[in-house]
């Protein structure tokens, strides 16, 4: 087990240092782009097979791993020790799996740049960074992964750093993570102090202590309130949730296997693994469940809406990231945490193949500009429309060709088969069309809000109610975004002759295997009336094992329970449906757009200004921080702070100028002093 | 290794080793021969040092004496001696410093173009006055190595310095000695007092009478702040810290380095070694006014850095917030607090050190500190970025590196303390935000985008030298970002054993207060169980 858990950790972060190092020192080695890209994937590969043995050895008892102590002083002694239970295998399996046919995928999808090697030792980093976030055994080490996987999604977003973009996407995803940061720092104090405060002996911020009823009954209700809040705005940082999850879309800059692994599979789901692993105390704040549950859900309906107006095929997939992340956040709220996971399950599968899919597209996009541009058809980097009147053709929309807008897109279907074929069946799973993964996790995520709300929950009829309107909203541009992009007939100039072609085998090997995980990956987590869950029974344990789950009174009768399970095949089918055969996204392409339009109105400028959050950040935090730096706090260090020291020096000296004048050289004037002097010490004698 | 140890009268080696160094560079014929000596003397004086930290034993108390200790009577007559030693708050400042030694040296190789024989014999110069400062145990010798660092780090920046530096010599030497020469006022007061109270009438400067001795309460309040504005204005805390951005903006690299590295730390290892636990009272009762003088200095350092346009001056004013953070931890008085600092003096050390080292690297290329002048460089020299990337995220904190262990201790710590309000330490837990944002906009401005100047473009990447004297700082960042225990270990028992005298004579002199000629004597206590890491 020891060595087993070693080498989980150890290898990814081996093979990040040697890609890194040999890259950056060696320039000769950065050619070797199948050493670099196979030793790469290898690093998560073997962990995915070691976990696997861990997860078929296992016999329902967590373990406890310790290899030595972090930091100790005073009370507190920090221990790197790892935790391997049903929880963080679960995890572990999709982020070695997931994660290996990502690095796979990427040996094809980064050919050619000159960045090879940093990537794969990125990526390697972040795999490292993610293992300890959910394997720790306690919070610091959790907060080691946290931080560790924010620096790795800095790295990745910026990774082509010589567009400042890029840069500053990267700059916005730490900071706003950092925020978040904070909220976590401050509850693991919290923590600290309340249990140093009433026990005796050192405290290591353990989940096995921690997590003890004796522990957790130290904890006022306030307290507890306090903590679960704060670790929600940590999470709600990590996992893209309002009011944090502005930095996500704009994420998007870094390469797409970076979209797929860290900012739609893994590192955005951690907020949700957070809460699930403490699921035992925030629990106990129901104050805390319900804001967590209202906020996932508006943070769901929210993105949605962006989704739907969005022509970015990334920024499409990003928001419906926000917005699946959001569902997860309704599942906690309402103490479904099992079902929380279960969809961080299906949903990594299914969007990583969405994200993975994506990529092939824009390789293939790329292929057509390179060509269109080698024809002449578009201007080449750098230069402007004026001095390249070729720029002039048209395009379904203003500006320079961009191998992500769905509107340059259409028809691909018949150039790229297999992406074609697995991106369908991801939409499909995404929208929640049975028998696919996403049915069955969604689904249960609005049962559960429902028999909240049975068990006289008001409030979780809201949510579940908005996790319904989320849920057409879904099918609905997913399908929108199949359509655009695979059907109809192909909108870039010269379609005739300029035709892409499809990935190579590396790149359509973890999407076969993803969309056959979105189809069958759904079945560990069957509804009570069709057998029950596995996934369910495997992390709850009856109440042994790592997540905890509110007692209800009132069972919901079977009867409903199928009605629901009805209900909610009818809206995704009908969302489907409608996209395809009412509004015709696929026929129509972009023109199709204004049948929305119209539907929404004046709210449909609204949704496709993204709410207009960025420029109330910018607005109201940003620049008032930015301008009192510059215009109050500088100046004033100049001219205050440091004006005040020079005034003293300034005062001396001018003191020191005039007692100069009594020095005059002339030994008369010293004469005359001197016998005032005596004078005047005279006459005091004499009166006193 | 132990043989190390061994080598008799090895703290004194170690102080003067490199005074030496300085007096042989003198006669040495050649330039390069003043380099190479500075640099065999330097690492000489690193490797003995090795002896300390091996000699060193954390389970063995100091309470009565320091280890591998060194006494002479100086002044005969009076208690005033060359009392030397080790104990758990000075063992990791000394080793900071000669580890800092070749570091200086190596990267003034080139940077150094004229009058070198002098700049290497005062730098040697100084590094005895910084370890004699660190390992005295008698407060007059302290004072004396105190105002022997002023001398040659006045040449450096007045010879070697920018357009500006006959300014910033002048206004480090004035403000700082200010603050000492006030302090010696304190010093010679609480000599004789003392030395009345509890050593038969004879004038005492010895660190463990001294600390065992409680001072009335009335005495306390100004003697605390005689003491403390020496030491605030050489850390620098807010609002003494605006000689800070001049003396390093006009400082060469290698003066950057030192001051920065050590020359600040003699201010904060001076509020835990003397000012804390010699006016235990004055120090509680003031330690919330501290706190907020240290938060103010986080949050204004880290707003005032983001200003900047010199890469120099936002590096200065990021010491000043960091600082700030070590002296929150100090009067925050719990043993995880002050831990945080002490590994915090350290973490600073090698982190600005090394980024000062960076700078300097470019201002060797470009010979301009403003960040305009630079952007995009990335794509120049990708292994400098390498190792200013991994600086500025062990700078901001980030876990896994040697910043984050020392601000998540002071601040952990902070909290449980009983000085402190909460809503403090959160505003002090801000900083970790606004360390983000300076920090990135800074490589963001600096290193990445297009190239934006043309000679940038073939600007050289680090040379073979400039990467071997990285090495050891990256080394050193990461083992104490993840190992940080054995060196924590080395100053726990120390501070419990200040914490625990500072408290207990806190209470025996505020019981002394009202009998008149009550004299309080608490000697210092060992804590029972070391709690190391066992």
């Amino acid at each position: 087990m020891h060595t087993t858990v070693l080498l989980i950790l150890i290898l990814p972060l081996a093979l990040a240092a040697f890609n890194g190092l040999m890259g950056l020192f060696v320039p000769a080695y950065r050619k070797n782009e199948w050493l670099i890209g196979g030793l790469g994937t290898l690093a998560v590969a073997i962990p995915f097979v070691l976990t696997v043995k861990l997860f078929l050895g296992f016999h329902g008892e967590a373990e406890v791993v310790h290899f030595f102590t972090w930091m100790a002083a005073g009370d507190l002694q920090i221990e790197f020790a790892y935790r391997i239970d049903q929880l963080s295998l679960v995890m572990t399996l999709v982020v070695t799996g997931v994660g290996a046919l990502i690095h796979l995928y990427s040996i094809g999808y980064m050919h050619g740049d000159s960045g090879y090697w940093r990537f794969f030792a990125y990526l390697n980093l972040f795999i490292f960074a993610m293992l300890n976030l959910v394997l720790a055994e306690n919070l610091l080490v959790l907060f080691l992964g946290w931080e560790g996987v924010g620096l790795c999604s800095y790295l990745l977003i910026g990774f082509w750093y010589t567009d400042l973009k890029n840069s500053a996407a990267a700059n916005k995803a730490f900071i706003v993570n950092r925020i978040g940061d904070f909220a976590f720092l401050l509850a693991m104090f919290v923590i600290f102090a309340v249990v140093t405060g009433k026990t005796d002996g050192a405290f290591g911020l353990d989940f096995t202590t921690l997590l003890a009823p004796e522990t957790l009954g130290l904890f006022g209700a306030g307290t507890l309130l306090a903590v679960a809040l704060l670790f929600f705005v940590g999470a709600t940082g990590k996992s893209a949730q309002i009011p944090l999850f502005v930095w996500l879309p704009d994420a998007m800059a870094g390469p797409t296997p970076v979209s797929a692994l860290i900012h739609a599979a893994t590192m955005v789901t951690s907020g949700l693994y957070l809460l699930a692993r403490l699921s035992p105390m925030v629990l106990m704040a129901p104050t805390a469940m319900t804001i967590i549950a209202i906020v996932g859900a508006l943070t769901a309906i929210m993105a949605a809406t962006i989704a739907i107006t969005q022509n970015d095929i990334k920024r499409v997939l990003a928001y419906s990231t926000v917005s699946q992340l959001g569902y997860m956040f309704l599942a906690a709220g309402v103490g479904a945490y099992f079902v929380a996971i279960f969809h961080v399950m299906t949903h990594a599968f299914f969007k990583a193949c969405l994200f993975l899919g994506s990529g092939s597209v824009i390789h293939g996009m790329h292929e057509v500009e390179h060509e269109l541009e080698h024809k002449g058809f578009l201007g080449s980097h750098g230069k402007s429309e004026e001095e390249d009147p070729l720029m002039a053709v048209e395009l379904p929309y203003e500006g320079k060709f961009d191998a992500q807008d769905m509107r340059t897109m259409g028809g691909l279907k018949r150039f790229m088969p297999l992406t074609r074929w697995t991106f369908l069946i991801a939409t499909l799973a995404i929208a929640g069309i049975p028998p696919l993964a996403g049915f069955f996790s969604k689904d249960e995520i609005l049962f559960k809000a429902f028999e909240l709300g049975y068990n006289g929950h008001v409030w979780s009829y809201f949510v579940w109610i908005i996790g319904l309107v989320t849920a057409v909203l879904t099918a609905i541009y997913m399908t929108r975004a199949y359509l655009l992009t695979f059907e109809g007939t192909p909108r870039w100039p010269d379609a005739m002759d300029t035709k892409p072609h499809e990935s190579p085998w590396t790149m359509t090997v973890p999407l076969v295997v993803l969309a056959a995980l979105s189809v069958v990956g759904g079945f560990v987590g069957l509804p009570a009336v069709l057998g029950g869950s596995e996934i369910h029974h495997f992390l709850v344990h009856d109440g042994h094992g790592p997540v905890a789950e509110p007692h209800h009174e009132f069972h919901v009768p079977v009867a409903i329970e199928w009605g629901l399970l009805f209900l909610g095949l009818a809206i995704a089918a009908g969302g489907v449906l409608f996209a395809w055969f009412v509004i015709r996204w696929g026929s129509r392409g972009p023109e199709a757009d204004t049948s929305v339009k119209r539907f929404f109105g004046p709210l449909y400028g609204t949704f496709s200004r993204k709410y207009s959050v960025d420029e109330i950040y910018q607005k109201w935090v940003v620049n008032p921080v930015v301008n009192s730096a510059r215009k109050i706090f500088a100046p004033f260090d100049e001219s205050a702070v440091d004006g005040a020291v020079n005034g003293v020096a300034k005062l001396v000296q001018g003191i020191a100028l005039r007692l100069r004048g009594i020095q005059t050289g002339v030994v008369q004037h010293y004469a005359l002093a001197l016998v005032l002097g005596v004078v005047v010490v005279l006459a005091l004698m004499l009166l006193g | 290794m132990n043989a190390l140890a061994s080598i008799p009268h090895i703290v004194s080696l170690v102080i003067f080793l490199p005074a030496i160094g300085a007096l042989v560079a003198l006669f040495v014929p050649s330039d390069s021969g003043v380099k190479w000596t500075a640099l065999i003397t330097t690492v000489a004086t690193f490797l003995l040092s090795l002896g300390l930290y091996l000699g060193f034993d954390p389970a063995v108390s100091t309470a009565e004496a320091p280890q591998l200790m060194e006494r002479m009577n100086w002044f005969p007559g009076v208690n005033v001696s060359y009392f030397v030693g080790v104990d758990g708050l000075n063992l990791l400042l000394a080793m900071l410093t000669t580890l800092l030694g070749p570091i200086i040296i190596l990267s003034s190789w080139t940077y150094i173009g004229e009058k070198i024989r002098g700049y290497y014999s005062l730098m040697l110069l100084l590094q005895t006055g910084v370890l004699g400062v660190f390992l005295s145990f008698d407060l007059v010798l302290f004072y004396v190595f105190f105002e022997i660092t002023l001398i040659p780090m006045y040449f450096i920046i007045g010879i070697w310095g920018g357009e500006n530096r006959i300014y910033a010599a002048i206004k480090f030497v004035l403000y700082t000695l200010v603050g000492s020469l006030l302090m010696l006022v304190g010093v010679l007061w609480l000599g004789f007092a003392a030395g009345d109270a509890i050593n038969g009438g004879v004038f005492t400067t010895d660190w463990y009478q001294l600390v065992s001795y409680g001072v009335p309460l009335g005495a306390q309040g100004w003697l605390f702040f005689l003491f403390l504005l020496a030491f605030a204005i050489k850390v620098p805390l807010f609002p003494f810290h605006t000689w800070l951005p001049d003396a390093h903006v006009q400082a060469p690299t290698g003066g950057s380095v030192v001051l920065a590295g050590v020359l600040l730390k003699m201010g904060t290892y001076g509020l835990i070694r003397f000012t804390i636990p010699f006016f235990p009272n004055a120090a509680q009762q003031f330690a919330p006014l501290l706190g907020v003088l240290a938060v103010v200095g986080i949050i204004y350092g880290a707003l005032v850095a983001f200003a900047q346009e010199d890469a120099k001056k936002l590096i200065a004013y990021s010491s000043v917030s960091h600082l700030g953070f070590v002296v929150l931890g100090l009067f925050a008085m719990t043993t995880e607090a002050v831990q945080g600092a002490m590994i915090q003096m350290v973490n600073h050390g090698i982190s600005t050190g090394a980024l000062f080292l960076i700078i300097g690297m470019l201002y060797e290329r470009r010979h301009t500190r403003e960040m305009a002048d630079y952007g995009g460089i990335a794509k120049s020299v990708p292994v400098l970025t390498f190792f200013m990337m991994l600086t500025v995220f062990a700078s901001a904190g980030l876990p896994g590196l040697n910043g984050f262990v020392g601000e998540f201790l002071i601040l952990i710590g902070s909290w449980k303390s009983s000085m402190f309000n909460g809503a403090l330490v959160i505003l002090a837990t801000t900083g970790v935000i606004l360390a983000a944002v300076y920090l990135l906009w800074m490589v963001y401005r600096t290193f990445f985008g297009e190239i934006t100047h043309e000679e940038n473009r073939t600007m050289k990447d680090l040379n073979f030298r400039e990467v071997g004297l990285l090495i050891p700082l990256a080394i050193l960042m990461v083992w104490l970002g993840l190992g940080p225990a054995p060196f924590l270990d080395k100053s726990e028992a120390a501070v419990q054993a200040i914490l625990n005298t500072t408290e207990e004579k806190a209470l025996a002199v505020e019981a002394a207060a009202d009998q008149a000629d009550a004299v309080v004597q608490v000697p210092l206590r060992w804590p029972d169980a070391v709690a190391a890491s066992e």
